[in-house]
C-alpha cells in the first residue's frame, strides 16, 4: 500500500529504492507505526529520508499523497509566503463589514485561491480580493474572513498531515541558499595530499624494516605528515549585473579565504569578461596582467570563475572593451577565456543565476568552461569536477 | 518479535518522532544517524538510550585525525619493538599488542551495549565509508593474528553529525535518520524544568522570551542552543538575578553568545530595536 507513496517520493527527488521499501515493510510488519498514520509518517520519514535537505520534499509528498492537498496551493512561490509572514496592520472591521464578507465553503475557497494565485502578479496588502496580509479576502494570512483558507504559516498542529503541510523543513532544501558553512564543506573536498615539510611522524613500516636490517637494534625512521597541496585561483566578476549576487560571492570568498587546506589561494576580480588584466581589489584598481599571472600559476592550479556570464556580445568578441581601462589586451574577451580554460585543465565556472538565465553570452562561455550553479549542489559538482580534472567537453 | 521500547528518560525529553526513529533503529538493528544544530542534545540521546534500556555506553569521540581502523583495533608495533629490544614479556604473542578500539570493545562485549560514534563528520571524508562493512556485518578480522571478532550481541549504534558535511550515500542508506529540530517554547520550558526543577516561573518565562528573541537576531553566526540556555539560567540563579529583560540589557550575555561578531550583531540589533521607541 505504500509503494505508490515511494514513487511519489522519487518523483520529488527523494532517492528511495528497494532497500528503503524493504526496511519500511519490515518496520511496518513489526508494528512500529502503532497502526496510525502519524506513526507511519514518523517511521517512513526515519527510513526514507537520509538528509535533512530532503525533509521538505518528504513533507510535500506526504501531504499530497495522503490528503491530496492541492499542489497548486502548496506551490506558492516563496515570495508569496515571505510577504504573508509579516502581516501589515490588521484592519479593524465593524460587525456590518464582517457580515458583508461573503461566506465561502472550503472547496470553493480552495478553488478561488488557486485561481487568484494564478492571476496574481505582485504583492498586495489590505485589500479584499487578492491573496495578501491584513485584508478581508478569503485567502491570506493575518486577516479576517469567517471561512477563509490560511495560506502558509500553519498554527502548530499535532497531526502528521498538519505537520507535513507546515513544511517546517523548507529552509533546509539544498537548492535554495548557500551559507558560508555549506561553502566551506564543499571546498573542503578540494584537496590533494602529499608528504612534505618537517619530518615529524614516526614511520612504523620503515622503522621495523631498518630495525630488522640493523640486527634488532632499534632504529627510528621519521617522515613528513600528509598535507594538502592544492593551489586555487579564484576570479570574481564584480559590479553591474553581479551586484544582486554580491552577498553570496562575499560568502564564497570568505569561506575560501578561511579554508586551511589550500596551499595557496589567489583572489582576483574582473568586470563582465576577462581581458588582458585582472584586478586585486573589487574596485578594479591595482591591476595585474594575465600573461605573467599564468606564468606564476602553473596548470596544476584549480581555477574557479564566479560570474553571471552575461554581457553584451560585443564585449566577448571585441578586443579590449571599455572595461579594460586602456589596457591594450590585443585579443577579444572570448580568446582570453579560452586561453584561461586551456591553461588550467582543472577549471569551473560558477554562475549565481538560475540555469534558465544561461542564454546569450552565457551559452557561449558554457562551451568554454564547465558551468555550475552557485548553489550547494552546483558547488559540490564543480568541486568534484575540479578534483577529477580534464574539463574538455 | 520482542523489542525494547525507548520512551526517553526523566532527564531526557523526546518527541514522538524521535522515539519512533530510535525504536526503528533498535528493532531493525540499524545505526541511528542523528543530526541537528549543535547543542540540541544529540550526544545526550545516546546516554538516554543507554540509561533507559539499562545498557553500557561506549563513547567514541571522532576527531579530525581519527581513522576507521582506530575504532577496530590498534596494533602497538612500537611497544612490541621496544619489548623485543629491552626484553619484557612474550614478544611472540602478537595478541598482547592488539588493543581494541571502541568498535572492537562493543563487538567483544558479552552483553549488548550502546555504541556512540560522536561527531562523525569531523573525520576524513572517507571515514564513514571505511566503517560501512564492519557496521553492516558486525564483525572484522584482525589481520595480524587472523582472529575474527564477531559481535555476540549487535550493539545499538548511535551516530551523531553536526549537519555540516554530506555523508556518503551508501552510508546514509544503511542508517535510520533523525533530524533533531530546535525545541519549541513549550518543550523548551519542560526541558529547562528538568534541569532546574525549582526555577521560578517568572524568571523562566522571561528567560525563554529573551532567549527566543535572541535566536531571532539577524546575522548571528552561532545561535545559542539548549545547552547554552541551561547554562545561562544556572549563571543567573547563581548570581541571584530574579528578572531579565532583553531591552534592559542582558546579564551574562557571554553565556549565550560566544563569538565576538555575534555580540556585535546583537548590539546592532538592539540599537535598531530601540530607535523607534526613543
Amino acid at each position: 500500500m505504500f509503494v505508490p507513496f515511494l514513487y511519489e517520493l522519487r518523483d520529488r527527488g527523494v532517492k528511495v529504492g528497494a532497500q528503503e521499501a524493504l526496511s519500511l515493510a519490515e518496520a511496518l510488519g513489526m508494528g512500529l507505526h502503532r497502526g496510525t498514520l502519524d506513526g507511519f509518517y514518523e517511521v517512513a520519514r526515519a527510513l526514507c529520508v537520509h538528509r535533512e535537505q530532503d525533509l521538505d520534499a518528504f513533507d510535500r509528498a506526504f501531504a499530497h499523497h495522503f490528503r491530496a492537498v492541492p499542489d497548486d496551493a502548496l506551490a506558492l512561490t516563496d515570495e508569496v509566503l515571505q510577504w504573508l509572514e509579516q502581516p501589515r496592520t490588521r484592519r479593524q472591521l465593524t460587525e456590518g463589514e464582517k457580515k458583508l464578507i461573503e461566506r465561502l465553503d472550503l472547496e470553493e475557497a480552495r478553488e478561488r485561491l488557486r485561481r487568484r494565485i494564478a492571476e496574481q502578479r505582485e504583492r498586495h496588502d489590505r485589500g479584499n480580493r487578492w491573496v495578501g496580509t491584513g485584508g478581508t479576502s478569503p485567502h491570506g494570512a493575518g486577516g479576517f474572513h469567517p471561512t477563509g483558507i490560511k495560506v502558509g504559516e500553519a498554527p502548530g498542529g499535532k497531526g502528521a498531515l498538519e505537520v507535513a503541510v507546515e513544511r517546517r523543513f523548507r529552509d533546509l532544501r539544498s537548492d535554495v541558499t548557500l551559507d558560508t558553512r555549506h561553502i566551506e564543506v564543499a571546498l573542503r573536498r578540494l584537496r590533494a595530499f602529499v608528504r612534505e615539510g618537517v619530518l615529524s611522524e614516526l614511520d612504523v613500516e620503515s622503522t621495523i624494516d631498518k630495525t630488522a636490517r640493523n640486527a634488532g637494534e632499534l632504529e627510528i625512521a621519521m617522515r613528513a605528515p600528509r598535507r594538502s597541496n592544492l593551489r586555487v585561483l579564484l576570479l570574481l566578476d564584480v559590479g553591474g549585473s553581479m551586484d544582486p549576487h554580491a552577498d553570496v560571492c562575499e560568502r564564497l570568498f570568505s569561506a575560501a579565504k578561511r579554508a586551511t587546506h589550500f596551499k595557496e589561494l589567489r583572489t582576483l576580480y574582473f568586470h563582465n569578461c576577462v581581458y588582458g588584466r585582472v584586478y586585486r581589489t573589487a574596485g578594479l584598481i591595482d591591476g595585474e596582467s594575465v600573461i605573467p599571472l599564468l606564468q606564476e600559476c602553473d596548470p596544476s592550479w584549480r581555477l574557479i570563475v564566479v560570474g553571471d556570464a552575461l554581457m553584451s556580445p560585443w564585449e566577448l568578441q571585441s578586443s579590449g572593451s571599455r572595461w579594460s581601462f586602456g589596457d591594450d589586451s590585443g585579443a577579444p574577451g572570448i580568446a582570453w577565456l579560452m586561453h584561461l580554460a586551456q591553461h588550467f585543465p582543472h577549471a569551473a565556472w560558477l554562475n549565481p543565476e538560475p540555469e534558465a538565465a544561461w542564454y546569450g553570452t552565457a551559452e557561449v562561455i558554457r562551451r568554454v568552461f564547465p558551468m555550475y550553479r552557485l548553489t550547494q549542489d552546483g558547488l559540490l559538482e564543480a568541486v568534484q569536477r575540479l578534483m577529477r580534472g580534464g574539463n574538455r567537453h | 518479535m520482542d523489542f525494547q521500547k525507548f520512551r526517553g528518560t526523566d532527564k531526557y525529553l523526546t518527541s514522538s518522532a524521535l522515539e519512533s526513529a530510535v525504536n526503528c533503529a533498535l528493532s531493525l538493528e540499524r545505526p541511528l544517524l542523528v543530526r541537528g544544530e549543535p547543542g540540541t542534545g544529540k550526544t545526550q540521546l545516546a546516554e538516554a538510550i543507554a540509561g533507559a534500556l539499562g545498557l553500557r555506553l561506549i563513547h567514541w569521540p571522532v576527531k579530525s585525525t581519527t581513522r576507521a581502523q582506530d575504532g577496530l583495533y590498534v596494533y602497538d608495533t612500537v611497544q612490541r619493538l621496544y619489548d623485543s629490544r629491552f626484553g619484557d614479556g612474550d614478544v611472540k604473542d602478537i595478541r598482547r599488542y592488539i588493543k581494541h578500539g571502541a568498535l572492537g570493545q562493543a563487538f567483544a562485549s558479552r552483553e549488548r551495549v550502546v555504541l556512540l560514534i560522536d561527531e562523525i563528520d569531523k573525520a576524513d571524508l572517507e571515514f564513514p565509508n571505511d566503517l560501512l562493512h564492519e557496521l553492516d556485518r558486525m564483525r572484522f578480522v584482525v589481520t595480524e593474528t587472523g582472529d575474527e571478532i564477531v559481535a555476540r550481541e549487535r550493539p545499538a549504534v548511535v551516530i551523531t553529525s553536526n549537519a555540516e558535511k554530506e555523508l556518503p550515500d551508501a552510508f546514509l542508506r544503511r542508517c535510520v535518520f533523525h533530524f533533531i529540530e530546535f525545541p519549541e517554547k513549550d518543550l523548551m520550558a519542560r526541558i529547562v524544568r528538568v534541569h532546574h526543577p525549582d526555577l521560578e516561573q517568572k524568571l523562566l518565562d522571561q528567560a525563554l522570551q529573551a532567549f527566543y528573541a535572541l535566536r531571532d537576531v539577524d546575522g548571528l553566526r552561532k545561535r545559542p542552543s539548549t545547552s547554552e540556555l541551561i547554562d545561562w539560567i544556572a549563571v543567573l540563579r547563581r548570581a541571584g538575578i530574579a528578572s531579565v529583560e532583553l531591552e534592559a540589557g542582558m546579564p551574562f550575555l557571554g553565556a549565550l553568545l560566544k563569538r565576538e561578531q555575534d555580540l556585535i550583531a546583537f548590539a546592532e540589533a538592539a540599537m535598531r530595536g530601540r530607535r523607534p521607541r526613543a
